[in-house]
Parts: C-alpha cells; sequence; structure tokens
C-alpha cells in the first residue's frame, strides 16, 4: 500500500495537538500566577499547522492533475460494511490546501492577541484542523458525518472561551442551529446506508434512490447544509457566532467551515438525488436570491464591522447556492471557484477588522474614520479586500461572482437579474464601510497614536493578498483542476 | 439426576455468585468487622470472575426443565453488568471509608444485586424471573438507604422501595393474568398461547412492571429522586449494571414471550410510546437541573427512551442495536458516576454541576475525560455513544419507526444543549476551589473509560460483529 498522504494531512495536526497536551501534562502546569502561559507553545503549535501545509503540498504534487475521478484512495474496513474510505478529486484537493494555508495564518494572528490559556487554544485549532480537512477527504458517508460534526466541539469551545462578551449565547446557538440539521442528515445517512447496502461515497452515486426517497433524503440533507452554509433564513447563528468568536475562530469560520455546506451540496445532494435537486432547483434560487438581497441590505445597516462582514458571507454564498444549482459547467465551477475565493477574501477582511480590533479594542465602525492618515499600508490592503469583496475584475470576487451569475442566467434570468442587484448593494455597503473607517478627517484623539500593520499582520494578510489577485488574473489555474469533479458533480444530472 | 454440564451452560455464573454470597455471609457472621476492608476486592474480583464465566460459557444452555435458559444475548448482557457491577464496587470502597460505612454488607450485597440480574437474564420462566427481580430490588432498596444515618439516603430507600414494590405488584399481577391465560409461566407456553384480551392485559402490567425497572416515563419518577438521595457509588451502580441487565431482559420477554403477531402489534405501539415518553421526559427534566446526579438521573431516563427504541424495532432488528447502545451508555456513565465520585471537597461530597466550573484549568486530564465521555453519553461523533445511536437509527429506520426516529432526533438535540452547558461550565466559567483528591480506582474509571469510548469508535469492527452474530443467533 502506498504512504497513506491524505491520512498524513488528516491526522498530523490531531498527533500534534496530543503531544502538546502531554508534553503540558508532562512537564506540568505552566501557567504564571498572573494567567498568562509560555507563548512557546503558539510556535509549537504552529509548527504543527505548517507542517500540514507542507503535506498537503506534497499532497497536492502527488496528485494526478490530468486523471479521472477520485485518487489517493485509502480504505481500511471500520464496522459492518462501512469503510475508512478516503479520497480527493480537484475540487477536495484545493479545499485542503485552503484550510491547511488558513490555519497557520489563524493561528499566527492570534500570537499576541490572545493571552490567556493559550494550550487549549492551539489545541482546540489544531482538532478543528484535522475534522475540517477530514471532512474534505471523506468518501464514506458515515466518516463523512463523523468528521462534519466532530467540527462542533473545538469551535464550540474557541468561540466560548475566547469570545466577545456575548460568546456563552453564540456558542450555544452555533452548536445547537448545526446540531439539529445534521442530525436529519444523520437519520438520511442511516436510511441511504440501509436501502443502498452501502455507505460508500462512489457507489452511492452510481445507486439511483426511488424519486419519492430522494425528496425527503435532499431535504435531510439540505437541512443540513443550508444550515451550515448558511443559507437565508437560517443564517441567524453566522453574525452572532462571527461577532463573539475572536478573530481566528472567525476567519476559520468564514473561510472554511461555511464551505463545508457548499461541497455538501456538489458531493452528496447533487449527484446522489439528481432528481430532488431539479425539483427543488426553484425553490433554491428563491431563497438564494433573497439571500443576496436581503443579507445585502441587513449589512448595510451594520454599525459593528464584523457583523457587516458576516452579512456579506451569507450574500457571497447566496451567490454559490445560485451557482451550484444553475445545474450548468460554468456555474458550478464559478461555485467553486466562489468558494475558494470567498475563504481568501473574508478570511483576510476578517484579519483586517482584528488588526484595528487589537489596537482599539471596538468593531463600532462610528469609532473609527480617517485611519488612513495613520495607517497607509493598512488602507491598502484593506482597500485590495474590499474591492475583492465588491467583485472587481483583476480580483478573485469577480470570477466568482460573474460565472455564478451566468450560469444562474442560462437556468433562470430573473434570478441571475436579482443577484446582480446584490453585486450593486455590495459595492454600496462595502464602501460604505470602507470611506467611514478609513477616509475622513480622524475624529477620535485615540486614532491619533494608532499604529500601521505590524510585520506578523503583514505575514498574514499578504499571502491572502496575493492569493486574491493571482486566481483573479489566472483563474484557469483553479478551473483546469476543478473541471474534472464539477462535471462529475453534474454527470447525473445529464443522465436523469 | 442433574445434569451438571447443562446446568454449568446455563447458570455458571450464577452459582459462583450465589456460592460466595452466602459464603461471604458467613464469614462476615464469623469475623465482622475485620473482614470490612478485604470484602470489596473480594467481591469486585467474584463479580469478574462470574463476567468471564458468562464469556467462556458463551453460547449458553438450558437446565432445570426449562427454568433457566441462557443465551448468547443473556450472555452478552452479564459480562457487561456483571464488569461493571464489579468496577462500582471498587469505586465505592474509597468514597464509603471515607463516610466510614465501609462495610462487608456493602459488597455482599452487591453481589447479590448481581445474582438477581444474572437469575432475571437466564430466566425462561416468569416465576424464575420474578425471583429474580425481587433479589435484585431487594438488594437495590437496602443499598439505597446504605447511609442509613443520612435522611436523603433513607428517603431514597423509601421511596424506590414503596414505588419498587407497588410495580413488582404490577409484575406479579401481570405475570398472574398471563398465567391464567396461558396456563403456563414458561416463555415458551406464554408465546404459544392465543392472545386474547386478558392475556394482553397481563401483558401490559408486565410492561409496566419492567418499565419501572428500566426507569422508563412514566414509571420513571423515582429516577431522579434516588440518583440525588442514594450514596454516589451506589447511584454509579444503579445507573450501569441493573440497566443493562434489565432493559436485555426487557426484550427478552417481550420477543420471546409475546410473539404472537397481534401481541406484537400492540407491545410495539406501548414500547414505542413509552420510548417517546422517555426520551421527552429526558430531554426536558434535565434541563433546569442544578444537581449533577440528579441530571445524569434524567439522562439515564432519556437514553433508556433510546434503547427502548431498539427494543420496539422487534427481535430482528433491535438486538444488535440494543447491545451496542447499552454497551456505551454503560461504558460512559461509570466513567461520568467517577466523575461524580470525584468531586469533594473538604471532606464532603459537592454534586452541583457547578462546582465543577473551570475543571480545565485545575484538572485538564480530568475535564477532557468528562468531555469526552459526556460527548459519547449524549451520541455526538467522536465517541463509541455516536455508534450507539446510530445503530438504534438504523433499527427504527428498518421497523419503519418514522415517529420515533424524529422524536429522537428532536430529543438529541435538546439533550445536547444540558450536555454542553456541563462542558461550557468546565472549559468556560472561572474557576471554583481544587477538588481533594481521591482514590485511584474512581481516577482510572474515569480514564479508562473515556479512553475506551474513543477506541471503541475506531475499533469497533470486532465488537459489531459479536453484536450481530449474538443478534443472528437469537433470529435462528
Amino acid at each position: 500500500m502506498d504512504f497513506p498522504i491524505l491520512s498524513a494531512v488528516t491526522f498530523t495536526p490531531l498527533a500534534g495537538a496530543i503531544l502538546i497536551l502531554l508534553v503540558k501534562m508532562l512537564t506540568g502546569a505552566q501557567t504564571r500566577p498572573d494567567g498568562s502561559e509560555d507563548e512557546r507553545v503558539m510556535y509549537a503549535g504552529l509548527m504543527f499547522s505548517v507542517g500540514t501545509f507542507a503535506i498537503s503540498i506534497f499532497m497536492f504534487f502527488s496528485y494526478d492533475l490530468n486523471g479521472t475521478g477520485y485518487q489517493l484512495i485509502e480504505q481500511v474496513d471500520w464496522f459492518s460494511g462501512i469503510q475508512y474510505k478516503m479520497g480527493v478529486d480537484g475540487m477536495s484537493l484545493l479545499l485542503i490546501l485552503l484550510t491547511t494555508l488558513l490555519t497557520p495564518i489563524a493561528l499566527i494572528a492570534s500570537i499576541g492577541s490572545i493571552k490567556h490559556r493559550l494550550t487549549e487554544y492551539v489545541v482546540s485549532f489544531l482538532v478543528l484542523e484535522t475534522f475540517m480537512i477530514g471532512v474534505f477527504c471523506a468518501l464514506d458517508l458515515v466518516v463523512f458525518y463523523v468528521f462534519f460534526e466532530a467540527g462542533l466541539i473545538p469551535m464550540f469551545i474557541i468561540i466560548g472561551v475566547w469570545g466577545g462578551v456575548d460568546r456563552i449565547y453564540a456558542s450555544f446557538k452555533f452548536f445547537l442551529y448545526t446540531l439539529l440539521g445534521s442530525l436529519f442528515m444523520l437519520a438520511a445517512v442511516v436510511y441511504m446506508y440501509l436501502t443502498a447496502g452501502t455507505s460508500d461515497v462512489v457507489q452511492l452515486e452510481q445507486f439511483e434512490f426511488a424519486k419519492s426517497a430522494q425528496t425527503w433524503l435532499w431535504l435531510a440533507f439540505f437541512a443540513s447544509f443550508a444550515v451550515k452554509l448558511p443559507m437565508w433564513p437560517v443564517h441567524t447563528w453566522l453574525p452572532d457566532a462571527h461577532v463573539q468568536a475572536p478573530t481566528a475562530g472567525s476567519v476559520i469560520l468564514a473561510g472554511i467551515l461555511l464551505k463545508m455546506g457548499g461541497y455538501g451540496f456538489l458531493r452528496f445532494s447533487l449527484p446522489m438525488f439528481p432528481d430532488a435537486s431539479v425539483l427543488f432547483q426553484p425553490f433554491v434560487f428563491t431563497i438564494s436570491v433573497i439571500a443576496i438581497v436581503y443579507a445585502s441590505l441587513v449589512a448595510w445597516r451594520q454599525t459593528d464591522m464584523k457583523k457587516l462582514i458576516a452579512y456579506s458571507s451569507v450574500a457571497h454564498m447566496g451567490f454559490v447556492t445560485l451557482g451550484i444549482f444553475s445545474f450548468t459547467e460554468i456555474g458550478v465551477q464559478g461555485a467553486v471557484f466562489q468558494m475558494l475565493s470567498h475563504g481568501l477574501i473574508s478570511g483576510a477582511l476578517f484579519l483586517i477588522v482584528g488588526v484595528v480590533y487589537d489596537r482599539m479594542h471596538t468593531r463600532e465602525i462610528s469609532a473609527y474614520g480617517g485611519l488612513v492618515h495613520r495607517m497607509p499600508i493598512y488602507a491598502t490592503l484593506f482597500m485590495l479586500f474590499t474591492m475583492a469583496n465588491v467583485g472587481l475584475p483583476g480580483t478573485s470576487g469577480f470570477v466568482g461572482e460573474i460565472l455564478t451569475m451566468v450560469g444562474a442566467f442560462q437556468a433562470n434570468t430573473w434570478a441571475a437579474a436579482g443577484a446582480a442587484l446584490g453585486v450593486i448593494f455590495s459595492a454600496v455597503y462595502m464602501l460604505t464601510l470602507y470611506r467611514r473607517t478609513v477616509f475622513g478627517q480622524i475624529t477620535n484623539p485615540d486614532l491619533e497614536s494608532i499604529e500601521d500593520v505590524n510585520i506578523k499582520e503583514m505575514i498574514c494578510i499578504i499571502p491572502l493578498a496575493f492569493g486574491t489577485i493571482l486566481l483573479g488574473i489566472l483563474p484557469n489555474l483553479i478551473f483546469d483542476i476543478t473541471r474534472e469533479s464539477s462535471l462529475h458533480a453534474l454527470a447525473q444530472m445529464a443522465g436523469g | 439426576m442433574f445434569d451438571i454440564e447443562a446446568i454449568l451452560n446455563a447458570i455458571a455464573p450464577e452459582l459462583l455468585l450465589a456460592a460466595a454470597g452466602l459464603l461471604g455471609v458467613t464469614i462476615g457472621a464469623l469475623f465482622g468487622d475485620r473482614f470490612n476492608a478485604s470484602s470489596f476486592k473480594l467481591g469486585a474480583g467474584i463479580l469478574f470472575v462470574s463476567a468471564a464465566l458468562a464469556a467462556f460459557y458463551w453460547d449458553g444452555g438450558r437446565a432445570f426443565d426449562g427454568l433457566v435458559e441462557t443465551s448468547s444475548f443473556a450472555n452478552f448482557a452479564k459480562v457487561v453488568s456483571f464488569a461493571s457491577a464489579g468496577i462500582a464496587l471498587l469505586m465505592a470502597e474509597g468514597f464509603l471509608r471515607r463516610h466510614d460505612t465501609m462495610r462487608y454488607e456493602y459488597s455482599l450485597l452487591m453481589i447479590f444485586a448481581a445474582l438477581g440480574m444474572g437469575v432475571i437474564l437466564s430466566s425462561s420462566n416468569f416465576m424464575t424471573l420474578y425471583l429474580g427481580v425481587e433479589m435484585l430490588s431487594l438488594s437495590s432498596y437496602v443499598l439505597a438507604s446504605f447511609h442509613r444515618d443520612s435522611p436523603r439516603s433513607a428517603e431514597a430507600g423509601l421511596k424506590y422501595f414503596v414505588l419498587g414494590a407497588l410495580a413488582s405488584g404490577l409484575l406479579l399481577y401481570g405475570i398472574s393474568l398471563v398465567y391464567g391465560f396461558a396456563g403456563g409461566t414458561s416463555y415458551e407456553a406464554v408465546a404459544d398461547a392465543e392472545a386474547s384480551l386478558g392475556f394482553m392485559f397481563g401483558m401490559v402490567l408486565m410492561i409496566t412492571g419492567l418499565a419501572f425497572k428500566v426507569s422508563a416515563a412514566p414509571m420513571h419518577v423515582w429516577t431522579p429522586d434516588v440518583y440525588e438521595g442514594a450514596p454516589s457509588p451506589v447511584v454509579a451502580f444503579f445507573a450501569t449494571a441493573p440497566k443493562m441487565a434489565s432493559m436485555v431482559v426487557f426484550a427478552i420477554i417481550m420477543f420471546t414471550a409475546f410473539p404472537q403477531a397481534i401481541a406484537f402489534e400492540n407491545w410495539q405501539l406501548i414500547v414505542g410510546i413509552i420510548a417517546a415518553a422517555s426520551m421527552l421526559v429526558g430531554a426536558f427534566g434535565a434541563l433546569p437541573q442544578a444537581n449533577l446526579k440528579r441530571l445524569l438521573g434524567y439522562s439515564s431516563i432519556a437514553n433508556m427512551g433510546y434503547a427502548l427504541v431498539a427494543v420496539a424495532a422487534g427481535v430482528q432488528y433491535g438486538v444488535g442495536a440494543l447491545l451496542i447502545f447499552m454497551t456505551a451508555y454503560v461504558i460512559a456513565s461509570l466513567g461520568l458516576f467517577g466523575g461524580v465520585l470525584s468531586m469533594r471537597r473538604e471532606g464532603g461530597m459537592v454534586e452541583n454541576i457547578d462546582e465543577l466550573a473551570g475543571l480545565i484549568r485545575r484538572q485538564p486530564g480530568l475535564a477532557t475525560a468528562l468531555t469526552v465521555l459526556l460527548v459519547s453519553v449524549s451520541g455526538f461523533p467522536l465517541a463509541f455513544g455516536f455508534l450507539g445511536k446510530l445503530a438504534v437509527l438504523e433499527a427504527g429506520w428498518n421497523a419503519g419507526l418514522m415517529p420515533l426516529i424524529i422524536i429522537l432526533i428532536i430529543s438529541s438535540v435538546i439533550a445536547m444543549y444540558y450536555y454542553l452547558r456541563i462542558v461550557k461550565i468546565m472549559w468556560f466559567d472561572e474557576q471554583a476551589e481544587d477538588f481533594e483528591p481521591v482514590d485511584g480506582w474512581v481516577t482510572a474509571t474515569v480514564y479508562l473509560s473515556a479512553i475506551a469510548s474513543v477506541l471503541l469508535l475506531i475499533f469497533v469492527s470486532p465488537f459489531s460483529e459479536l453484536a450481530a452474530n449474538t443478534a443472528a443467533s437469537l433470529i435462528s
């Protein structure tokens, strides 16, 4: 058997977490009297997540870009016909890379800004990374479900321990909302396993479920993915979770956890329930357009920077569902691209908010203004990501939005028109945010002495900026890799 | 004459327990208090050997003209019940020593209770069943009030006794009705009988009595009070071994004594309703609880509801699911009560959930282990409990019990809230004072059950095969 590279990527962070805990236990508690902790644990965690990134690069090169189907497959029996099966295609390959890239960035961003309970912090992030990668690798429904759900616990702890004032409420809301959706999926998973006699994703794609069953199964999966994505009207946990989570938590939440919903639609809903997907297309279109327009308008009225970006995420995820359910190659390609691009952009935006939050300890937009006079580099970076979020050509945000809209246009003109409205709104709220925080005169005296971005923050943001522009200029880098899996997701549709 | 081999096949562990129990009484009478210290480890040893014997005579057999008949299903339950009773006994020693109530009677009562469990699991006749039920119950009543100087413990014992006696009465009345209409008390004779209306009456009364024993709603009201009042190690026992044994006996009786189509339809409906009620009562009842033992009491009611879904699924689908679910529940519960036993401060036990505040800072190992156990008992992925719930869901789907599946999902989410509340208190809140160190058995139980919960999730294959084979042997 070949070297199990996917398991290595998946479980390296977990191994790191266990090692850190063991070292901590063996050397005794190192908490100082004032509650602070040795920062070296942060670097140890960082080392493991960077190591994971390195392994994932290696994984990328082991993957045959010209091959077809799932690759790097690992298979071990688990119990009663359920297998621990891992494998990737182009789409999951890139999502794994996004995960392994964002986790070290999130950890670097936390150095200095997180001051207490560092060990638990690092361990939570590493454990979370394992589960996130596992979600994208799993090729067995039950294994997928385990990873999908398991990620809730570390995120619950991250929000609940290191979050803002209302962190307890936000963490419970996040957890229970997602859990309710997921349990319906679990019931569906059990049904599929019993009906098809297997929980292997590859075999389930070939299995044709009866049309009536498909409707229910689709709804059960939808309950889970719609909450995760999140779609209107089950998005209300997201603004709370984002606002209360620490910066790094928001980065991971927006960057990766939200993508699991879109990934789920493409990996399971479309190939396994093609008839039901067609049946529900108008429904998904409707709520996607509502999400785009409504969330954009809500974002416009926000006074809290993080909440604004959170609502903008809801709107951008609306484009993803629009693209996926257009059932066109271009739409699906656009959706995958939009997921990756949004991972970079929203992650960067949360980092950017985190930069000023660390200095001023407020996220109120009205507390800022005139930052450009004191923080020119910051203003430049902020401008770049504002434009990317608006969808300016030359940035990755543009490519995703235009393709999903073209796809949606082919399926339903009105949906595309509604989505276009959202693009305009996104310019309104993002530019308003930018103008009110960065331009104008400094009115808040505390801002007089604010310092520009430091090296640590640059290290976090620059790679994302680079990625955003690179993908904006050369989107084919992504499309060549994801084409195969996009077509694969649609293969059953064409046949049905 | 007696066929020794058949007898050994059927009830070898019970013979050992009975002999050890009677011998223990004699030794206790001769040596008095000098026997106190050694009785605990000896008793636990005997319980472990009984578990091993049950595993050794795995296929079971039939003896005493069909008064007892043991299947591998029963032996599975015996192994788990005896072993968990042994662990509960080991955990009790340090607790009782601190409370100055370390007396050999405790070990003997545990052994007799285990004997009762063995007898009900092996019985294939309602007379044998009733003897076993009474032996288990009477030992349990005394154990609940073992701290005789404590009003709470005495209250728990009294409540348990009064309500338990009522339930035994209902059970006995049901047996007599069934006997009257079936013309026999053996499971076989009952299974062959025509399911007339009076017969159904008897069956329903029996279900009522059995539901009390597994603390299923609406016969659950004793559970939170007894859990709160009885000494913690006794509750650790109540929540594990007798639950496993009673639940499996419940299933055996339903599957083997009432397989007639009309009877099945009726008891499936009743068990389904009881299951739904238990899941909801367990989920909502636990929400306002501040006392950890009470909360775990409600949690066990909810979990019995999940197990009853597997029973309601019938013999064809439910057996394997029941075994996996109950084993996962027992493992997690042992660890959680180990956690309860670890909550000792300034000489006394503390039981409020808030006392766990900030445990992660003071005892990260204990807090992590308890988190894993809570995750397991809640049926969330990441621990063995998930596979238990998966199996139950599978059984429910197979049997077409849609309403129960929906209630199971909803009550799981509600239950998750109170498990999460404990996690939140341990991880998020400002730390309270340190706990005093407790003896090694308790700590070892917490850690080992947490590790077992995780490892069994990964290496479940042999275990699930065993459960599947057991199920298969029962159907044929």
